[in-house]
């Protein structure tokens, strides 16, 4: 079988990064994983919820993230690129008085920092953003 | 095993009926992630608090769910509706089973 420079190229570019990206596309099919668990594969509005996180973040051990989704009963954190996607879940009470949580978080690198809220309909929500981190916070 | 866990939280001492208040609440813990390696080159195992909620009057206001990925000294800030004068209940559970609680009273006029 012949083999174009180009395809000889691809192959060798998808073997370095299953050899060097391994945790990173374990991460993929665990980011879904951990999403399809909370939302059961439903789809989600980008609209009304809003995920605040810096641009670059300084120290990927404190990460400060805020999240906010007017009427959501729960919202999950997620970190598309540390070992373990799962950061941590919001269950809201009768008694919250909004739907607006802040906390810090660690973050290995350079990814996408994920929100889903689900709403009491049993719609979905999310909002994304991509945060840079100088210095990885998982102690490598 | 987590040593001088030490819960803090802050609360307005009064407030007007209905309001929504500020609750901000932070815990001295390691977190330890089960993802570093020691001096030995052994992994550390896990140690992290998994699970943290708050009550007002008995009324649940938040219940977090929380993995390794949460900061050393894991501090959160949402907010609560107060009717009433009462207190918060704020409870911490850590993977080695112990519980820490903290409690606050707020005014309401």
């Amino acid at each position: 079988m012949t083999q174009t420079r180009r395809q000889f190229v691809g192959t060798g570019l998808a073997v370095a990064a299953a050899f060097f990206g391994l945790p990173h596309i374990a991460n993929a099919a665990q980011l879904e994983e951990a999403i399809a668990a909370f939302t059961g594969g439903a789809d989600m509005a980008g609209d009304g919820i809003t995920l605040i996180a810096p641009e670059i973040a300084e120290n990927g051990n404190t990460v400060p993230i805020e999240v906010d989704a007017p009427g959501a009963e729960a919202i999950m954190l997620l970190a598309a690129g540390n070992p373990q996607a799962d950061v941590c879940t919001f269950n809201f009470g009768p008694a919250a008085g909004s739907r607006l949580a802040s906390t810090r978080i660690r973050l290995a690198g350079e990814q996408e920092v994920v929100a889903i809220a689900r709403m009491p309909d049993g719609s979905f929500k999310q909002a994304r953003q991509n945060v840079r981190v100088t210095i990885g916070g998982c102690g490598g | 095993m987590a040593e001088n866990v030490v819960p803090r939280v802050r609360v307005p001492r009064d407030a007007s009926a209905g309001e929504a208040v500020s609750v901000r609440t932070l815990i001295s813990h390691p977190m330890e992630s089960g993802q570093r390696r020691g001096s030995d080159g052994n992994t550390i195992p896990r140690s992290i608090i998994n699970r943290f909620t708050c009550e007002f009057n008995g009324e649940l206001v938040i219940d977090v769910t929380i993995e390794p990925a949460v900061s050393t000294n894991p501090y959160f800030q949402f907010d609560a509706t107060v009717n009433e004068t009462g207190t918060f209940a704020f409870t911490w559970y850590d993977d080695d089973g112990s519980v820490y609680t903290e409690s606050a009273d707020i005014t309401v006029a």
